[in-house]
């Protein structure tokens, strides 16, 4: 069942369009998240969608029921920040307490406790928020979003402040009270892992439109154009004849990410190697290969390779997805990127 | 946009009427433009010579008091040692007194007998160089100091690293960085130099004086409106192109990055002896006047004893005052209590109002004017408000001139910049998704004002008010022309007892003086607790 469609949807600023005509649906208890690069419009979107933008054009709707002018207050869904964006004068406790208060919910400490319980962070109600780490800040985030009830819950790059390890235990334990709390969630990211690991569905935007959506697995085996492969991190694309020597049942163009080319004895293929730059698992490597090209490759430790060496080259299907003329999965609004890359496409992740 | 109009109204009838009908006089004669006015007032070579003399000793008190604030506001706020907290209240401290207090302190100083008595500065123009500096070095002090204090001192280690010395690094690095606040201090410390009155009017006797004491002489002992008037006009130029300097100096400097204030300071070095020693020896200089001010207070003509502090209960020899000085001062209390109310009301809208970040770029221009317009009433001198008032709110629909509502609001103007600019940085410091966080939790913008702007800026709000009760009980310029007869404030009765030398007159105005110092005092060790940084910053 479809809990919000979005229609259309423009903003600009001073001229600047940063979100173009995006049309897009989420079901209930549905994770979406929105996958783009910096600058791409998606906080702008998501912002639109809790009511914070004035909107060129386009329409928000809930269950049907246009809320486009329905002020934010109103609108019963709860915003993250990157930052939290926590109160500073008031406790961990009266942070999460403050919806109850606006909602009128007498003895709320049960539901704060009980908040507190879900994001792993019991018995810390009466710290002061300054006194928190950056991931103990954005946990209560969380429980402050969610301590109303929010009828979807909507979260703007919520891990992005946070350093590597601690951003991925997070993104595993979001994803889990996320689905055991049924939330319907929209939630903004520029990190791939962090989109797969969280979300049911992934949005890709790029340039303020939406380009993509799809299940994660969709979205990583079939991006739609050069263009959104490149984004996810495939560091080269191929045509025609240069894509079926790599995969024969290909009948387009192809992406490769760095790890699908693999420098090994009595590969396939030979290639001379042009530039090769020492990595903790063996090397990064630059490949001229026969008949493709420039790409990029790795060696691995036991293989150790200088420029100028002509070597073995073998291609690894997991890191090879197939570009897909019209994207897969639901609800689509591609507007054909175009992309004029030669044949072999040197550009580097 | 009730937010903006209530300041703006109050603004407008209490502060530009009243100066923009003084510039009337000075241009217009009988309804036609006349700049008459200022070739025969600028001919006059007393004029000139008190142009000069304003200009100079302007200059000259900024300069002085950037050098010494400079080396003070490292130590206090780039070391760290015991005691820091109190160095600082008390180089803040003068910046709060009274004027007519500075004044009569510096005259038990330096008169004969005085603990400096024998340099013979009473009545000359140094005299009134050290009460410029004693009150104004705090400005630098603070101003460059809460600068100073959230420089990223990897800066300067980046430089010496690359190879240059101290004093290379001091003059590429470090001093360029603080110059939009030196620039910023300096100028607010210019305008609060040329347009001194009370402490002028004490020391400055008949030789010296400024601008504005000649505005009072020329408007009370002369009755010349005119030439009182085309005073007012050059003065007001002079404040606004300076008032525009600072405001350019303090949008500069909101482009620096902060750091954490413990991340930058260090413990005293070798290296920071002479500023340290800078320090102490101001630090002396400026207890001496108040040392000597106790002192004198307790020193009566039959010796050491309360006797001046007894007087006060009744109205001085040969009947000086109309009141007893302790009536006077529960009037001072309580207009100022009057005059704290409305600043912080209209202080109080007019930041949220301004702190706010529309899109359209013509609003924010606007926004942007306000903001100067509020800090107009800082420079513009308070005699020419106090004269402004005299001359437009004695008629119709504002026929206020008798009514006791004219000093609490003379004196609200002249708080009102310090309290916006103690409320507005706070406000403007809110990060705008904070709002929408509180928005999206389901709060109205009603809440949302109440429990994210109110909240966070209600500890600024009371330090404001303590500043304003303090600037307010110690308001002389616009107090002395509004003031009834029969309703004197306290820096009034004192101005007058000095004015009646003779019997216990002075004594009197001694402990009067304390008394007010001790109020004021008190006040502003109750804000320093509250810990705000910005008050008293420009």
């Amino acid at each position: 069942m479809t809990a919000l469609s979005v229609e259309g949807v423009t903003v600009s600023f001073d001229g600047t369009t940063a979100v173009d005509a995006v049309t897009l649906d989420v079901a209930a208890g549905e994770v979406l998240g929105i996958l783009g690069p910096s600058g791409s419009g998606k906080s702008t979107l998501l912002r639109s969608v809790a009511g914070l933008e004035r909107l060129d054009a386009g329409r928000v709707r809930w269950h049907g029921d246009d809320i486009t002018a329905l002020p934010v207050h109103r609108r019963g869904f709860a915003l993250m920040f990157q930052d939290g964006q926590l109160f500073p004068h008031r406790t961990v406790e009266e942070n999460i307490a403050y919806p109850l208060r606006i909602a009128g919910e007498r003895g709320g400490s049960g539901r704060v406790d009980e908040l507190l319980e879900l994001v792993g962070l019991a018995g810390f109600g009466r710290r002061r928020v300054t006194e928190l780490s950056g991931g103990e800040q954005q946990r209560v985030a969380l429980a402050r979003s969610l301590a109303a009830r929010p009828r979807m819950l909507l979260l703007d790059e919520p891990l992005s402040a946070l350093d590597r390890e601690l951003r991925e235990r997070l993104a595993g334990d979001l994803r889990r009270i996320l689905v055991d709390t049924g939330t319907t969630a929209v939630f903004v990211t520029h990190d791939q892992d962090e989109a797969f690991a969280v979300s049911d569905r992934v949005a890709v935007m790029i340039a303020g439109r939406l380009v993509q959506v799809g299940t994660p697995a969709e979205v990583w085996r079939r991006p739609g154009s050069a263009q959104i492969a490149r984004f996810l991190g495939y560091t080269t694309v191929l045509e025609g004849a240069a894509a079926r020597l790599v995969d024969p049942g290909a009948s387009g163009a192809i992406a490769l990410r760095a790890s699908a080319v693999v420098v090994a004895d009595g590969g396939q293929i030979t290639a001379r190697v042009v530039r090769s730059t020492p990595a903790v698992d063996g090397a990064r490597v630059r490949l001229a290969v026969d008949e493709i090209g420039e790409v990029d490759g790795v060696a691995g430790a036991g293989l150790p390779v200088a420029a100028g060496d002509v070597v073995g080259v073998r291609f690894d299907a997991v890191g090879i997805a197939r570009l897909g003329s019209s994207p897969l999965g639901g609800v689509v609004a591609s507007r054909g990127v175009a992309d004029d890359s030669p044949l072999v496409d040197g550009a580097r992740a | 946009m009730l937010g903006a109009g209530v300041p703006l109204a109050f603004v407008g009838v209490f502060f530009a009427w009243p100066v923009l009908a003084m510039v009337g006089r000075g241009l217009f004669v009988d309804g036609a433009l006349d700049l008459g006015g200022f070739s025969d007032v600028l001919a006059r070579p007393r004029t000139l010579r008190l142009i000069g003399l304003t200009i100079g000793q302007a200059a000259l008190a900024s300069v002085v008091c950037v050098l010494l604030g400079l080396p003070i506001a490292h130590v206090l706020y780039r070391l760290r040692f015991r005691g820091r907290r109190m160095l600082r209240a008390l180089v803040v401290l003068p910046f709060v007194l009274p004027t007519v207090v500075v004044g009569v302190a510096f005259r038990t100083l330096l008169r004969d007998g005085g603990l400096l008595g024998s340099l013979r500065l009473d009545g000359t123009f140094a005299a009134i160089m050290l009460a410029l500096v004693f009150f104004n070095v705090a400005v630098v002090v603070r101003t460059v100091g809460n600068t100073w204090e959230g420089l990223d001192s990897r800066q300067e280690e980046a430089a010496r690293v690359l190879g240059a010395g101290p004093v290379r690094v001091w003059f590429t690095v470090t001093l360029p960085r603080l110059a939009p606040a030196i620039t910023s201090a300096a100028s607010i410390v210019f305008l609060f130099c040329s347009t001194a009155f009370g402490v002028v009017l004490v020391l400055g006797g008949s030789r010296f004086g400024t601008i504005e004491t000649e505005i009072y002489l020329l408007t009370t002992q002369f009755l010349d409106l005119r030439a009182a008037s085309v005073l007012s006009v050059m003065q007001l130029v002079v404040v606004v192109a300076l008032l525009l300097l600072a405001a350019r100096a303090r949008g500069r400097r909101t482009a620096q990055r902060r750091v954490d204030a413990a991340d930058a300071v260090h413990s005293p070095r070798l290296g920071d002896a002479p500023a340290i020693a800078v320090t102490l020896l101001v630090a002396v200089f400026l207890a001496l006047p108040i040392v000597s001010l106790v002192l004198r207070s307790l020193h009566t003509a039959d010796g050491w004893g309360l006797g001046n502090y007894i007087a006060l209960g009744g109205t001085g020899s040969r009947n000086a005052l109309v009141v007893p000085v302790w009536v006077a001062l529960g009037n001072s209390l309580q207009i100022a209590v009057q005059a704290t109310v409305i600043a912080l009301v209209i202080g109080l809208a007019a930041s949220l109002v301004i702190s706010r970040r529309p899109r359209s770029p013509g609003l924010r221009r606007a926004l942007a004017g306000f903001d100067g317009a509020l800090m107009l009433p800082l420079g513009v001198s308070a005699v020419t408000v106090g004269f402004g008032f005299l001359i437009t709110l004695n008629q119709p629909p504002f026929d206020l001139r008798s009514s006791p509502v004219l000093v609490p609001i003379a004196q609200a103007l002249v708080a009102l910049p310090l309290v916006v600019r103690t409320i507005l940085p706070v406000l403007a410091g809110i990060d705008g998704r904070l709002r929408e966080s509180a928005a999206v939790l389901g709060s109205p913008p009603w809440r949302v004002m109440r429990d994210v702007d109110l909240a966070i800026v209600a500890r600024p709000v009371l330090a404001a008010s303590g500043f304003a009760f303090a600037v307010a009980l110690g308001e002389f310029g616009a107090t002395s022309f509004l003031s009834r007869p029969d309703r004197p404030t306290l820096p009034v009765v004192i101005f007058r007892l000095i004015g009646l030398p003779g019997g216990d007159n002075f004594g009197m105005a001694l402990a009067a003086s304390v008394v007010l110092a001790a109020v004021t005092v008190a006040i502003i060790a109750l804000v320093e607790r509250l810990r705000v940084g910005t008050m008293g910053a420009f």
